[in-house]
């Protein structure tokens, strides 16, 4: 075997086993997928009148609150199943196995590759779900199938960014806790774009950092892409964000797994 | 005493399985090793012995390819280990301090998982793990969870994973530190086994001179960063003064008395104390305790010394070991 398939093997010997993990102790993600349908639940049924009205969406039927909550929930699953992987990542590291793992011959890329690739699976498990749910309570997309496929491209693509980035966050955490609570920040930052309002409703600094943080171009590309509404230069930014977070999220993981030999 | 390392001997015409020339590891201004030079012939066993801190585990993380040392050069299994890092990690073996197994996996899947990453065919990775299972007495275990399991058989698996890739050269660190006594003789068992049956060189650290003179056909002693001595068990023991017996009277007088009696005990006048060598066994005992019967002598206290690892030290490392460290002598008072 050429030194690429050996790489390739090992990486799906990690993924295998980070799956393992996932199926048997299920509870992490069940929490990622729990939190984004408590919050449709919540904003649909609780807050949804009165942000429906709010907004100018005509309440049951076309044009109603729900189609235009649901792409900013979705988006916010990727984000929580995402920072998840900074726990498994930071609970190997404290644990001896990174360094048995260290001491066989095998693709120095796999451990990390393994976990990105094993969280967004579960992130896209966990998607659908959430989609499915969104779908039974009244979502009603008007997405043809080639914009479904570009939708979870989008949103497949936002977590490979995200799940870089958590990697790092929990390669540099010190316990399991810490890599926990570092990336919370990063949950919430789509409420402070256009997921759950647009944003001309907001004041004038909270308007401006949230039409250039990345999940409000993210948002609204899901949204064109399933509701139909215009997208303009969005797609282009949402596509630059996930890029951009995979090339830092990735170097910088790299570089921290490095240097977390020295220690 | 000045200690003098010797060259190891074994087999002169085979290549050792690890050489280390002039290793040094300093963390900030914290000298970790000053200077190791190890030559370890294929097919023995090796101890490194030393208190916490010595440096152990330090050495095993340099020659294990974990860390890069300061300076110094080293050869395992024939690959450099600065050139050729991945010739030497498909080489070798490591057993860490803390078990490192997947403790999410059950034994098997945790076999399994190396025979995957040693890229064996999946047949064969079957088959390996379960005879490891076997050989390890871990078949009953094998579908329990690793967070269930025992220390001991924690650590079993441990090793039982290290052999899944069949490495030439074995590390294990501290293989029995915090085992109960049963679970440390098995795991001796299993370390002779290795040797003897695949001819496998091991490398291993330990703070138990017990343990070294067990298993190890030569020993090399550590204190803070420095080997200070090498030698076989034997040439070791020599170096440490031999057992003794400690008497304590309450007057000059029967000092005087039992001094006559033992002959060739050494005596102290200021502590009323008589130190009569002997191993500390139940025969010296019951010798030392009829003489003083038949003398009609009763001693205020009785004390039996074994030498243990501080009295290497206290011969290797000259006087006392650091200031304010407690008395490293410890005696048994029966």
């Amino acid at each position: 075997m050429s030194s690429l398939a050996h790489a390739a093997a090992d990486s799906m010997t990690m993924l295998r086993r980070n799956l393992t993990h996932a199926l048997r102790y299920p509870a992490m993600t069940v929490s990622v997928v729990a939190m984004p349908v408590m919050m449709l639940l919540l904003f649909t049924y609780a807050f949804g009148g009165a942000l429906g009205a709010g907004i100018g969406a005509a309440p049951g039927g076309d044009g109603a609150y729900i189609d235009y909550l649901a792409p900013g929930i979705i988006l916010m699953t990727a984000t929580a199943g995402s920072v998840a992987t900074a726990v498994g990542v930071c609970v190997d590291m404290t644990e001896g196995i990174v360094n048995r793992f260290r001491t066989m011959s095998l693709s120095r890329a796999a451990f990390l590759t393994g976990h990105v690739a094993g969280s967004v699976v579960q992130t896209l498990i966990a998607l659908a779900l959430v989609i499915g749910v969104a779908l039974a309570i009244g979502f009603r997309p008007d997405a043809t199938a080639v914009e479904w496929l570009a939708a979870f491209g989008l949103l497949a693509f936002l977590a490979l960014g995200l799940t870089w980035l958590s990697a790092g966050i929990g390669l540099v955490s010190r316990t399991p806790e810490s890599a926990s609570n570092t990336p919370l920040p990063l949950t919430f930052l789509p409420f402070l774009g256009s997921a759950v309002v647009p944003t001309d409703s907001m004041p004038t600094a909270l308007r401006w950092f949230a039409e250039y943080q990345p999940f409000t171009p993210a948002v609204e590309t899901l949204r064109g892409l399933l509701m139909g509404t215009p997208i303009g230069n969005s797609g282009y930014l949402a596509l630059a964000w996930c890029a951009g977070l995979t090339a830092v999220g990735y170097l910088w993981s790299r570089s921290a797994f490095g240097r977390s030999a020295k220690r | 005493m000045p200690a003098t390392p010797t060259p190891a001997p074994a087999t002169l015409t085979t290549p050792p399985a690890i050489s280390a020339l002039g290793l040094r590891k300093s963390y900030g201004d914290k000298v970790v090793l000053d200077g190791i030079d190890l030559r370890i012939a294929e097919g023995s066993v090796f101890a490194l012995l030393g208190p916490n801190g010595a440096g152990k585990t330090t050495t095993v993380e340099i020659l294990s390819t974990l860390i890069r040392p300061d300076a110094g050069t080293a050869h395992v299994a024939g690959h450099d280990l600065e050139r050729d890092p991945a010739g030497v990690r498909a080489a070798i073996g490591v057993t860490g301090q803390f078990a490192a197994v997947d403790q999410l996996l059950n034994a098997e899947e945790n076999l399994l998982l190396m025979a995957d990453l040693q890229h064996l065919p999946r047949r064969a990775g079957r088959r390996r793990a379960g005879d490891l299972l076997e050989r390890f007495e871990l078949t009953a275990a094998a579908r329990k969870p690793v967070s269930t399991l025992s220390g001991g058989m924690r650590r079993k698996l441990d090793l039982a994973m290290t052999l899944v890739g069949d490495p030439r050269v074995i590390f294990l660190d501290e293989p029995t530190t915090g085992l109960d006594p049963r679970s440390r003789r098995t795991m001796w068992e299993i370390i002779r086994g290795l040797v003897t049956e695949q001819r496998v060189t091991v490398l291993l650290t330990t703070q138990y001179l017990e343990e070294a003179d067990q298993l190890a056909d030569r020993i090399a002693v550590l204190d803070r960063g420095r080997l200070v001595a090498e030698g076989t068990a034997g040439e070791l023991k020599r170096l440490v003064p031999g057992g003794h017996i400690r008497l304590r009277f309450s007057c000059p007088g029967q000092l005087d008395t039992a001094a006559h009696h033992f002959g060739v005990a050494t005596r102290d006048d200021d502590e009323l104390t008589l130190r009569v060598p002997g191993d500390g066994g139940v025969e010296t005992l019951r010798a030392v305790l009829d003489v003083l019967d038949g003398a009609g002598l009763r001693p205020e206290s009785l004390t039996v010394h074994t030498p243990d690892l501080d009295d290497v030290f206290l011969t290797l490392t000259g006087a006392g070991r650091t200031p304010g460290a407690a008395d490293p002598r410890k005696e048994t008072t029966r």
